[in-house]
């Protein structure tokens, strides 16, 4: 055997890979395919293995195998059951291991309530009658921007100055995932889907390669604390700057790209040395207080001379009805507020799986703070981090939201099975990896055209339960908390979300 | 959390006579009366203007009272807030079942309680200053209930078959140039008079058949200009956005319908630039003011009347001429009842708006 268990840093695996030896032809296609080295081929013994403690269960093997000979399963703990300890043990352990604290990525798993999942839709019976999208027309053309609260006329014209607006086709955008993060065929495939479908993409903070200018007019372009790849052509391109103050699922700290996937083009793009870690920090070293980032606000709309809106994404923090109240007055255009089930690339696991606050929670208690203030008219709300299906952005929006950003939904459309290891660099799927080798495995077409499905089939969605409420358009949604009630929740919760319990 | 409301059925009537004489109610309570089928006897009302010539100067309150406390508590209020010229009971003939009491006040703000003597609010101007004493005693004063606000007009309503509440509130003895009527069919209904319409603030007053679907946007839009809805119903959003539209932004009464049943997006990519400019500004301000759901309205207000239709027309509305008079109405029947030979009938478009108004010289003679 190639490979031996080493005792001294040894944790038991997580998942268990089976096989069935009657199935196997050998054709090593899973040994090829799996890139955490968890399948090897013994030519001795003419036999495939498994190395379990490296296998993440991302069932790349599985899917590629001819036969259908593998299943990948989790394995219970070993260890004499307890409930206080349970994946704690591990945990621990690792970190007396290896002395480094874990890294994670993706979105948090912990079972926290979702509360989309304690939200009922209304719809009509008689005294309204229901629409047919089918057959009537259905509207879901949103504008992002600040919003005049009058409009006057002169001599029957508009007399009252239009801000800047994004103009989206469906309430539905790609959020930041940078190139680095990602590898180039998945952002060549969201460019072309925001495009197709007339929407955006928002280029995260790793800068803009430059074969992706060509997506001009559905780029929102990102500045963050690290301020990687930002220069006056890519501000230009951006038909949006996003200033990213925080994030979802790792509010307080900055963006991280681990050396290993830093590679020449990468560092190209990022404007930073090949291999070294990108280590955004954790403030913007401008931006200690809100007056400052009012400045930094109107930097960039000076240096874009007023011809586009500026979103400040911030993560679902406690007061964060507060702090988008302060964003609102410091002259951003659209805010965007990321909850804690946010995918992240590379987070520490602690920060991840304990910090911040649901998006249904911080959505209805921002939306609400705007209107008791008389501001919601100034700033665009999108609502981000864990936006799993099309009725989760039904429910966002008539919480409040104007729009949506999906991240891992839209990873999932590509072929990511949520293994969770975007931060290893080694994704069997092509995806968060910038291997040649691993990242040619997505091919932009056929990704491309999955995207546009995704949005296509969750657009019609929307309008079949817009039509089911007796609404033709998506504005008579926004912020209509009437037509959503709670199921399992306390009368706090409920008070807090802004909607009456069901059967009231 | 006050995010119930009503919904209901419904006919509409209403006409008006371009050259401001006045007629008596009698038409009005016929033609409203025809489409009994259209009410279950949970709510009929009327809107009248040009009724009050004498006290037109004054803002005419119609204020209905649960119990004389309500009416003490109110009245000690009013005093303090406005000079009253006139006031009293409110000419009704006796029924059998229970039912509130009905005071008019004729009333100027006072100079003083309009710049800095008010506790409760503050404003140089007459209109705004009646709009926040209106939303005042709605929210505040149990049992304290204003039917209607405006100068020159007044509204009767309350639970009964239209027929019936005309006969409680004497409905054939006044004069005016301008009625709309309402007979309801409530299907979750507090019995409560003051949920039947019109509703009415200042001089907008709206009958309304149908349900707002997007009700809870429009009262939560409302909510950030300080509209108080209070009345549990949608029919009350659409009198507030009048006013703020009218009143505080300023727009004309065919892009305030516009605002209400906006052109689909695909038909403002055929307009040419400068309405496709009009129309795109106006969907993107006022998309919190769009009334979606199935409705037809017809709205009374200071020197005319509007018809209107949702964007998709889901509720019936039929509108005739003959000479001077514009009738409108949920069926044609209800109009040929009470005007022979006709000189045109036409059914408005989805979205079309049909607003009339009081020529130059009438104007004058009515308001003066």
């Amino acid at each position: 055997m190639k490979w031996m268990k080493n005792l001294k840093n040894y944790t038991p695996p997580a998942f268990k890979v089976i096989r069935d030896d009657d199935r196997c032809i050998r054709c090593k296609a899973c040994v090829e395919q799996c890139s955490f080295d968890a399948t090897f081929y013994d030519e001795e013994e003419d036999k495939i293995w498994n190395w379990d403690a490296n296998c993440v269960s991302c069932d790349r093997c599985a899917a590629i195998c001819p036969t259908e000979a593998i299943t990948v399963e989790t394995r219970g703990y070993s260890y004499r059951h307890n409930y206080s300890w349970g994946s704690h043990i591990d945990s621990l352990k690792k970190r007396a291991i290896f002395g480094g604290t874990p890294v994670v990525s993706m979105g948090n798993d912990k079972p926290y309530k979702i509360y989309w999942d304690h939200l009922l839709l209304n719809a009509s019976q008689v005294t309204n009658p229901s629409i047919d999208p089918l057959r009537e027309p259905m509207e879901l053309k949103t504008f992002l921007g600040k919003k005049p609260h009058s409009l006057s006329l002169k001599d029957g014209k508009p007399d009252t100055r239009i801000y800047p607006q994004l103009e989206l086709n469906v309430p539905i955008m790609f959020a930041a995932m940078s190139y680095g993060a990602l590898s180039y065929n998945v952002v060549e495939a969201l460019g072309r889907a925001a495009q197709h479908v007339g929407t955006f993409y928002n280029s995260g903070e790793g800068g803009l390669n430059k074969d992706h200018y060509k997506f001009q007019g559905n780029i929102i372009v990102q500045v963050a604390s690290g301020r990687f790849g930002v220069h006056k052509p890519y501000l230009d391109v951006g038909s949006a700057i996003e200033i990213k103050i925080g994030q979802g699922a790792k509010p307080g700290i900055g963006g991280h790209l681990p050396g290993e996937k830093v590679t020449e083009t990468i560092s190209e793009t990022r404007m930073m040395p090949q291999g070294s870690d990108a280590i955004s920090p954790a403030p913007h070293h401008d931006v200690y207080s809100i007056e400052d980032l009012r400045q930094l606000i109107y930097a960039l709309k000076e240096a874009t001379e007023y011809s586009k809106p500026i979103i400040v994404k911030i993560a679902a923090v406690h007061n964060v009805a507060a702090i988008a109240s302060g964003i609102t007055r410091a002259g951003a255009d659209i805010i965007c507020i990321d909850g804690f089930k946010g995918g992240t690339g590379a987070s520490p696991q602690v920060i991840r799986d304990n910090v911040g606050l649901p998006i249904e929670m911080a959505l209805a208690v921002v939306d609400t703070r705007l209107r008791d203030e008389g501001i919601r008219q100034d700033i665009s709300i999108i609502a981000s981090g864990g936006i799993r299906n099309s009725m989760d952005v039904v429910k966002a929006i008539a919480l409040g939201a104007d729009a949506v950003y999906i991240g891992t939904a839209a990873l999932l459309a590509i072929g990511c099975t949520m293994c969770q290891q975007c931060h290893t660099g080694k994704c069997a799927w092509g995806i968060t990896t910038q291997d040649p080798h691993l990242s040619k495995r997505v091919n932009p077409d056929i990704a491309s055209q999955r995207l546009i499905n995704l949005l296509d089939v969750w657009a019609l969605e929307i309008k079949e339960t817009m039509g089911a409420m007796g609404i033709n358009s998506i504005e008579s949604l926004r912020g209509n908390r009437l037509n959503l009630r709670g199921i399992d929740l306390t009368e706090k919760e409920m008070e807090i979300l802004g909607v009456l319990p069901a059967g009231e | 959390m006050e995010l119930s409301k009503d919904i209901s059925g419904c006919g509409v009537a209403g006409f008006i006579n371009t050259d401001g004489s006045l007629i008596s109610g009698i038409d009005i309570v016929d033609s409203i009366t025809l489409m009994k089928d259209r009410g279950n006897g949970l709510g009929a009302g009327f809107a009248a203007y040009g009724i009050y010539p004498d006290f037109k100067d004054f803002y005419a309150l119609h204020i209905m009272y649960d119990n004389e406390q309500a009416r003490k508590i109110t009245e000690e209020y009013l005093d303090r807030k406005l000079h009253i010229e006139q006031h009293g009971g409110m000419p009704t003939r006796p029924i059998k079942k229970k039912r509130p009491i009905f005071f008019v006040y004729f009333v100027k703000p006072r100079e003083q309680s309009t710049k800095v003597e008010s506790e409760e609010f503050r404003t140089d101007e007459e209109d705004e200053f009646i709009v926040k004493l209106v939303m005042y005693i709605n929210e505040k004063i149990d049992g304290a209930f204003v039917v209607s606000s405006g100068k020159n007009m007044g509204v009767f309503k309350g639970v009964g078959f239209p027929d019936e509440i005309a006969n409680f509130f004497r409905v054939d003895e006044y004069k005016a140039f301008c009625w709309t009527a309402h007979n309801r069919f409530p299907t979750n209904t507090p019995g409560w008079w003051g949920g039947a319409h019109p509703f009415s603030l200042l001089g907008w007053s709206v009958v309304h058949n149908g349900e707002i679907s997007s009700y809870g946007a429009n009262k939560r839009y409302l909510e950030m200009y300080e509209y108080k809805c209070t009345q549990k119903t949608d029919t009350e959003v659409i009198a507030y956005l009048l006013d703020l539209l009218a009143r505080r932004h300023n727009l004309p009464f065919e892009l305030i319908a516009k605002i209400f049943s906006p052109p689909l997006w695909s038909e403002i990519k055929k307009m040419d630039d400068e309405k496709r400019n009009l129309y795109t500004t106006l969907r993107m301000i006022y998309g919190g003011a769009l009334l979606n759901g199935p409705f037809s309205i017809i709205v009374g207000f200071r020197g005319g009347m509007l018809g209107l239709n949702d964007r998709i027309k889901l509720r019936p509305l039929v509108a005739a001429r003959k000479g001077n008079t514009i009738f409108m109405a949920s069926e044609e029947s209800a109009i040929r009842y009470v005007a022979k030979n006709l000189d045109e009938v036409w059914m408005p478009e989805a979205g079309e708006p049909i607003i009339v108004k009081l020529n130059e010289e009438a104007y004058k003679k009515v308001y003066g």
